[in-house]
C-alpha cells in the first residue's frame, strides 16, 4: 500500500513538535505514567485511546500543564515544559465537560483567550466572527451556554480552544457527551477544522471507532504504557500484540504452537488437525507458543470445504448474531475452541444458508491471519 | 396523592397558628389606639407617627443598618477567602484543623463568644463602640458565610478555572474573571444570611456594645424590660413588613429566573443540529 503524503513519523530528517522524554507521573505508589518516549509531529492528528486509567488523560494533563511530570520531560517545540505554568503555554484544550464560563455569552467566551493577550478590540471581534463561522454558530453569538444545544456547546468550546490559534490543541474525549449520529457528523467536522486550520490535534478517547476515523496516528495504551503507535490501517490490519489485537475491533484468538515453514509460520492449535498457515515478517524464532489473530470479516463461512483455501477448519453453529447488514456467526471447532466470521447479509434474512447447529467450514487466506507472541 | 383530610387540615392549621399567631397578635396591636398594650380601645396610627419622632429608635436602627451591612460585606469577603482556600488550597498542613475550626462558632454559645470578645477587647484596649461590634459581628457571621460558599465551590466544575488558566489567565484572573462570577449568587445569600444575622443578634451586640452605640435589638429589650409600649409594637410590625417584602421578592425573582432558564433549554434543546 503506498503511504499517503503526510507521514512525517517516517521521515528521519522531520523534527517533532512534541516530545515526551522517559516521562514517569506517580500519585503516591501508584505509577500512571510508566517511563514513557513518544514524539508527536506538527499537523499530527495524534489519538490516545486506552482503557479508562490506562494513563491516556494523564498524558493530556501533562501536556496542558496540569499535572506535573514526577520524571523525564516534555518538550514542546524544543522547548522544557517542565516548569510552565498552562496560562504561559502555546496550548490549549477542549474539555471533557467542555467547561464553557456559563457568565458570559457565546462570542463572549470565544474572546475570552484573546482578551487575556491584550488584543485590540477590532482584531478580537474580526477573529470572534472568523471562528463563528467556521464552527457555524454566527446566529448564537449573543446567546449564552445553557441556551445552546450540546451540539452547538460542543462547537463552542472547539471555537473558544481554536481562537488563540495554538499550536497544540488538546481534546478530552471531545464527543463523549453527544449522540451517536451528532458524533459521527462532528468526527469529520472535527477533521475538517483540523485540516483548515493546520494545527496538531492531540485527541484522548475511549472510543475505538472515532480514534480510527480522526487521526493520522492512534496510540494504544494500557497500564501507563503506550503499547503501540501506528496509522489506524496498521493498528487494525497489523497489531503487534494480542492486547492491541483484542482492544480494536473484534478478534478470534487462536493459542498455538508456530514452526518456521516457508516465508511465515505453521501452527499447530490442536491434535489432529492440519497447522494453519500465515504469511508474517515477525521472527519469533523457529519453535515457539504463539496466538494468532484473525478478523472475523476475513473469515468465509461454507457450507462444503472450499478446495483453495489456505487454512480450512470445520465446526458447528453455536449463535448466530444478527446486525441487519451483516451477521456475525459462532461457530465451535472440534476441539472446542471457538471463532467468529462475519457474513454481509446479502439476501433477506428468511433466505439466509445457514442456522443454528448447521456444520459448517470457516476458511482463510494465509495473509489473513497474523502471529503474535503469546 | 393530594388528597383533602381532616388530619391533613388540622396540622397544617396548628403549624400555621403555631408559627404565626404570636406575630399576629403583635401586628394587631400595633395598630391599638390604647397606651395599654393589652386593652383593645380602638383602630389607630399613632404609635407609628411618635415612633418616627423618637430620636433614640431611629438612631439605634440607623447603628444597627450600618453595623450589618459593613460586618456582612467584611464576612463575606473573608468567609469566600476562607471557603475557597478550604476547597480548592489542595492538602496543606493543618487543613482538618483549621476546616473544623471555622465551623466551631457555628456550634459555640453566643454568650461564650460575645464573653471572649469582650475579654480581648478589654485586653487590648479597644474602645467599645460601633468598631467592636461589627469586629464581633464579622467574627461570627464569618463562618456561616464559608459553610455556604464551599457548598457551592464543592459542586463547582473545576474544569471552568483550569480552562481559564489555560485560555491565558493567572490564577488571580482565573478568580476575579470566572469563579466569582459563577459562585456569585452564593456569595451573596451569604451576606444576605450575615446581615440578617447582624440585624437580630443580641447576646454578642450587648457584650461589645458601648455606650456610644446601641443596636436595634439592644434597644427594643431593654425598652421592654420597662413595659411593652404600643411603639414596639409598631416597630417590630415594621420589621416584620420589610423582611416579609424581601423574602417574597427574593424569592419571586429566583424562581422567575428558573423558569426563564428551563424555558430557554428546552427551547434549545429543540434547535438542536
Amino acid at each position: 500500500m503506498a503511504e499517503t503524503a503526510f507521514a512525517p513519523w517516517n521521515d528521519e530528517s522531520a523534527t517533532p513538535l512534541i516530545q515526551f522524554k522517559n516521562v514517569t507521573k506517580r500519585y503516591g505508589d501508584f505509577v500512571a505514567i510508566d517511563n514513557l518516549t513518544q514524539d508527536i509531529y506538527a499537523e499530527e492528528f495524534f489519538a490516545l485511546l486506552g482503557p479508562s486509567g490506562c494513563g491516556k488523560t494523564t498524558m493530556m494533563r501533562m501536556l496542558g500543564g496540569f499535572e506535573t511530570v514526577t520524571e523525564g520531560q516534555i518538550l514542546i517545540a524544543g522547548q522544557d515544559m517542565n516548569n510552565v505554568p498552562p496560562n504561559k503555554r502555546a496550548v490549549n484544550m477542549m474539555f471533557q465537560s467542555y467547561a464553557l464560563f456559563p457568565h458570559l455569552t457565546i462570542s463572549e467566551n470565544i474572546a475570552f483567550g484573546l482578551k487575556r493577550e491584550g488584543k485590540p478590540k477590532p482584531e478580537i471581534d474580526a477573529r470572534v466572527d472568523e471562528m463563528l463561522r467556521l464552527t457555524r454558530l454566527e446566529k448564537f453569538a449573543k446567546r449564552k451556554p445553557h441556551q445552546i444545544s450540546g451540539g452547538q456547546r460542543q462547537r463552542v468550546a472547539l471555537a473558544r480552544s481554536l481562537a488563540k490559534a495554538p499550536k497544540l490543541l488538546l481534546l478530552d474525549e471531545p464527543l463523549g457527551a453527544l449522540d451517536k449520529k451528532l458524533r459521527q457528523d462532528t468526527q469529520f467536522e472535527l477533521m475538517d477544522i483540523q485540516e483548515k486550520t493546520g494545527t496538531t490535534f492531540v485527541i484522548v478517547t475511549h472510543d475505538q471507532e472515532e480514534a480510527m476515523t480522526v487521526a493520522s496516528r492512534v496510540a494504544v495504551m494500557d497500564e501507563g504504557q503506550i503499547i503501540q503507535v501506528a496509522t489506524p490501517a496498521d493498528i487494525y490490519e497489523r497489531p503487534n500484540s494480542v492486547y492491541v489485537a483484542d482492544f480494536i475491533g473484534d478478534v478470534n484468538i487462536i493459542n498455538g504452537h508456530a514452526t518456521r515453514a516457508g516465508d511465515g509460520y505453521d501452527v499447530t492449535y490442536a491434535e489432529g488437525t492440519a497447522p494453519l498457515h500465515a504469511k508474517t515478517s515477525n521472527d519469533l524464532g523457529n519453535s515457539a507458543k504463539c496466538a494468532l489473530a484473525i478478523r472475523p470479516e476475513k473469515v468465509s463461512i461454507t457450507a462444503q470445504k472450499p478446495s483453495k483455501a489456505a487454512n480450512t477448519v470445520k465446526g458447528k453453529i453455536i449463535d448466530i448474531a444478527y446486525l441487519g447488514n451483516l451477521s456475525t456467526y459462532h461457530v465451535e471447532l472440534a476441539n472446542g475452541q471457538m471463532m467468529k466470521a462475519q457474513a454481509a447479509n446479502t439476501r433477506r434474512l428468511e433466505r439466509r444458508a445457514f442456522t443454528w447447529e448447521d456444520s459448517v467450514w470457516l476458511s482463510w487466506t494465509d495473509t489473513a491471519a497474523i502471529v503474535l507472541e503469546a | 396523592m393530594r388528597r383533602f383530610t381532616w388530619f391533613n387540615a388540622t396540622s397544617l392549621t396548628l403549624g400555621f397558628v403555631f408559627l404565626y399567631l404570636p406575630m399576629v397578635i403583635l401586628v394587631i396591636y400595633s395598630f391599638n389606639a390604647s397606651k395599654l398594650v393589652t386593652v383593645w380601645a380602638g383602630f389607630s396610627t399613632k404609635w407609628y407617627g411618635t415612633l418616627f419622632q423618637n430620636e433614640a429608635f431611629l438612631d439605634a436602627a440607623w447603628v444597627t443598618i450600618k453595623v450589618a451591612v459593613v460586618s456582612s460585606t467584611f464576612a463575606a469577603v473573608l468567609g469566600t477567602m476562607a471557603a475557597y482556600v478550604l476547597v480548592r488550597g489542595g492538602r496543606f498542613m493543618g487543613r482538618t484543623l483549621f476546616s473544623g475550626m471555622i465551623y466551631a462558632p457555628l456550634v459555640m454559645p453566643e454568650v461564650i463568644t460575645g464573653l471572649s470578645l469582650l475579654l480581648l477587647f478589654i485586653g487590648i484596649g479597644f474602645d467599645r463602640g460601633m468598631m467592636t461590634i461589627i469586629l464581633a459581628h464579622t467574627t461570627f457571621s464569618m463562618c456561616y458565610v464559608s459553610v455556604v460558599v464551599s457548598s457551592r465551590l464543592v459542586s463547582f466544575d473545576r474544569s471552568l478555572e483550569e480552562a481559564a488558566l489555560d485560555l491565558g489567565c493567572s490564577p488571580f484572573e482565573a478568580f476575579r474573571l470566572v469563579t466569582l462570577p459563577v459562585i456569585a449568587p452564593a456569595v451573596i445569600s451569604g451576606w444576605l444570611l450575615a446581615f440578617t444575622l447582624s440585624l437580630d443578634d443580641l447576646v454578642i451586640a450587648s457584650f461589645t456594645s458601648g455606650p456610644s452605640a446601641t443596636t436595634l435589638p439592644i434597644k427594643i429589650y431593654s425598652a421592654v424590660r420597662l413595659g411593652v409600649s404600643p411603639e414596639i409594637n409598631a416597630l417590630s410590625t415594621m420589621m416584620i413588613s420589610i423582611v416579609t417584602v424581601g423574602v417574597i421578592s427574593a424569592s419571586l425573582i429566583s424562581k422567575r429566573a428558573a423558569v426563564r432558564q428551563q424555558r430557554e433549554e428546552r427551547a434549545a434543546e429543540r434547535i438542536d443540529d
